[in-house]
């Protein structure tokens, strides 16, 4: 018990020491670097999930070769697959990049096919009825009709993520896997849990945007009927 | 108005949904598509819209083949209401009506100013623009639905079981809110039914389709009760179609007797003399006012002193039907119907025997006439029609 609280103490310590505070090895820093990398992965994750899984939704073909993809990609260990870019790659951002978007495509790619897909089809049907194009379609009733399925997607990705992004620690990057990776090698424990605690705390803050994102721009009408799916 | 031109639509699969179907539907009316599933009626109605395309044969609208018209641009000039009314779930009930108009880039401000009139045209209160589908009725719903596919104005309304989904009383609600509105509106409708009684009571022409994607015959409803084309048509119309004809004949032309109604102040001993079982007694103004039996008066006074049995409903000789009528002879306790004029003043009674044989005579005069008049005619037609359903009641 004393221990417990001895360790919460020496953590706490780190944390507000002023030095974690300033510098190439300072939290905001690293917190920048993990931001970098995060954000990096999850635009082109969102570019290619997002594309893929409108397309796909809306013409309904390639559903079959959507799921098998996603569930491939899912069964890939993030860590393996750093390694095995950085030995074919050498070391650089690229490897850590493959691997995060490779770790975050899954979720964003079938939330988005699923959640265009389970438009109703009477909606889908009295839209083209009414004359709109396959554009018009797409933008104006199965976006917004999907979108919190879409924004869920998003969410897990960027959960996944933001606490994956410590593997770029382990080929020699930046971020906040550095004070894991260190911690570890140091045996110094305050580190490796500050580290820790700074990723879980930007984790609740992502979780926290999302409700928020999702607060304002998906339509009340679709609030009641969005745990349905 | 629209134009099938040997029309035929085949699946790969070797199914036809429809098989070499020409029809004209006339401009401003009603035409129903009726038919037992797997008939076809639903491809034929989503072939005026591109929605089906056929395999054979041309659509045309107002005598454009509606292949040269871009699917989009056909359908924003095609009213288009489904049976679960599909409506958009994110939008509001007034952004839902206002589609169409903001495809057709009308801006928002005109768009919705346009929504708002439709939202009170088919009867919904103001305060519902700003609720979103799920918090309405299913039979709300449905009123946005037909709201929404008026958006632009459209002369042609394409509906595809737009009432099923519903109760029978929000179902009947419905119906008659739909003849008020084409009252007003004179759109050229197609409408899609599995229910007979509703393609009688809304159609101003019914097609009538069989299993194959076959037109089995295409007529008035009161031709298609009186002469049905073949045994499919009068199996489908159903057994009770004689009954319903009666819908389509006018009362005014029923004869009846005034020899048993007595005003309030005769003596009882006048009503005696009638040797009648039953007088219809009635006030100054010749309102009805009850039945007398005749064996129960007392032995003296006027019928004014008798206890009088309730009239049971009346028929107007200007408005009813003589369905109306049979039925106000067989739901009276003296089994006479009593015919009142336009004032509500008795003009005579008959009973059900009396009425049904003036109503054999009339079909038979009528059938004659309806197929001379039956285009022609249709504004009243549309009376006999409506009152036939206040009748029914």
């Amino acid at each position: 018990m004393n221990d417990l609280l001895n360790q919460i103490e020496l953590v706490g310590d780190w944390l507000t020491s002023s030095q974690q505070w300033r510098g190439d090895d300072g939290i905001p820093h690293r917190l920048l670097e993990h931001l970098t990398y995060s954000g990096l992965s999850l635009l082109f994750a969102t570019l290619i999930g997002l594309s893929f899984g409108l397309l796909v939704g809306h013409t309904g073909r390639g559903a079959f070769a959507v799921a098998s993809v996603a569930n491939l990609a899912r069964a890939i260990p993030t860590f393996g697959l750093v390694v095995l870019v950085v030995t074919l790659a050498g070391l650089s951002t690229t490897p850590v990049l493959v691997a995060l978007v490779a770790l975050a495509v899954p979720p964003i790619l079938i939330n988005t096919f699923e959640g265009v897909r389970g438009v109703d089809p009477d909606t889908r049907d009295a839209a083209r009825g009414m004359g709109m194009t396959g554009w018009e379609v797409l933008l104006k009733v199965e976006v917004p009709m999907a979108l919190p399925l879409i924004l869920l997607g998003l969410r897990v990705a960027a959960i996944q993520v933001v606490a994956t992004a410590t593997v770029a620690a382990y080929p020699g990057l930046g971020g906040l896997g550095r004070f894991i990776v260190d911690g570890l090698a140091r045996n110094n424990y305050e580190l490796v849990i500050g580290g820790s605690a700074v990723v879980v705390v930007l984790a609740l803050v992502v979780q926290a945007v999302f409700t928020a994102l999702r607060r304002v721009i998906v339509s009340p009408g679709l609030q009641p009927s969005a745990t349905r799916s | 108005m629209i134009r099938f031109d040997a029309v035929s639509k085949n699946y790969p699969n070797g199914t036809t949904a429809v098989d070499e179907l020409s029809l004209e539907l006339a401009e401003g009316g009603i035409t129903v598509l009726v038919g037992p599933s797997g008939c076809g009626k639903t491809t034929t109605l989503r072939m005026v819209n591109r929605m089906v395309e056929p395999t054979a044969g041309t659509v045309s609208l107002r005598g454009q083949d509606i292949r040269e018209i871009a699917a989009p641009e056909l359908r924003r000039g095609i009213g288009y209401v489904i049976q679960h009314a599909g409506l958009f779930p994110h939008r509001t009930v007034l952004d839902n009506i206002a589609t169409v108009p903001l495809l057709l880039g009308w801006g928002k401000k005109k768009a919705r100013a346009r929504a708002a009139e439709l939202l009170e045209l088919v009867g919904l209160p103001g305060d519902m623009a700003k609720r979103y589908p799920y918090q309405l009725s299913g039979g709300q719903q449905q009123r946005v639905g037909v709201a929404r596919a008026l958006g632009a104005d459209p002369p042609v309304l394409l509906m595809d079981e737009p009432f099923s989904a519903v109760d029978p009383i929000v179902r009947g609600e419905l119906q008659a809110e739909f003849i008020r509105l084409q009252k007003e509106l004179h759109k050229t409708i197609v409408f899609v039914t599995h229910d007979i009684d509703e393609a009688i009571k809304l159609g101003d022409n019914i097609a009538v389709f069989r299993t194959g994607g076959k037109l089995a015959q295409f007529d008035t409803p009161e031709r298609l009760l009186a002469h049905p084309a073949d045994d499919f048509v009068a199996d489908f119309v159903g057994h009770d179609r004689g009954i319903r004809r009666l819908s389509f004949v006018k009362a005014a032309e029923l004869p009846l007797r005034e020899g048993t109604v007595l005003p309030a102040d005769s003596p009882v001993a006048r009503a005696r003399a009638l040797d009648e079982p039953w007088v219809l007694v009635v006030d100054d103004g010749r309102r009805p006012l009850g039945w007398a039996a005749v064996a129960e008066l007392p032995d003296g006074g006027t019928l004014a002193d008798a206890n009088l049995a309730p009239l049971g409903h009346t028929f107007s000789l200007v408005g009813d039907s003589a369905r109306a009528a049979l039925d106000a002879a067989l739901l009276s306790p003296s089994r006479l119907a009593v015919g009142v004029d336009a004032e509500g003043a008795v003009v005579g009674v008959a009973d059900a025997y009396e009425l049904s044989a003036a109503m054999a005579e009339d079909a038979a005069v009528g059938d004659a006439a309806v197929s001379d008049t039956a285009v022609s005619d249709e504004a009243e037609v549309r009376v006999a029609k409506s009152d036939a359903g206040g009748g029914e009641r």
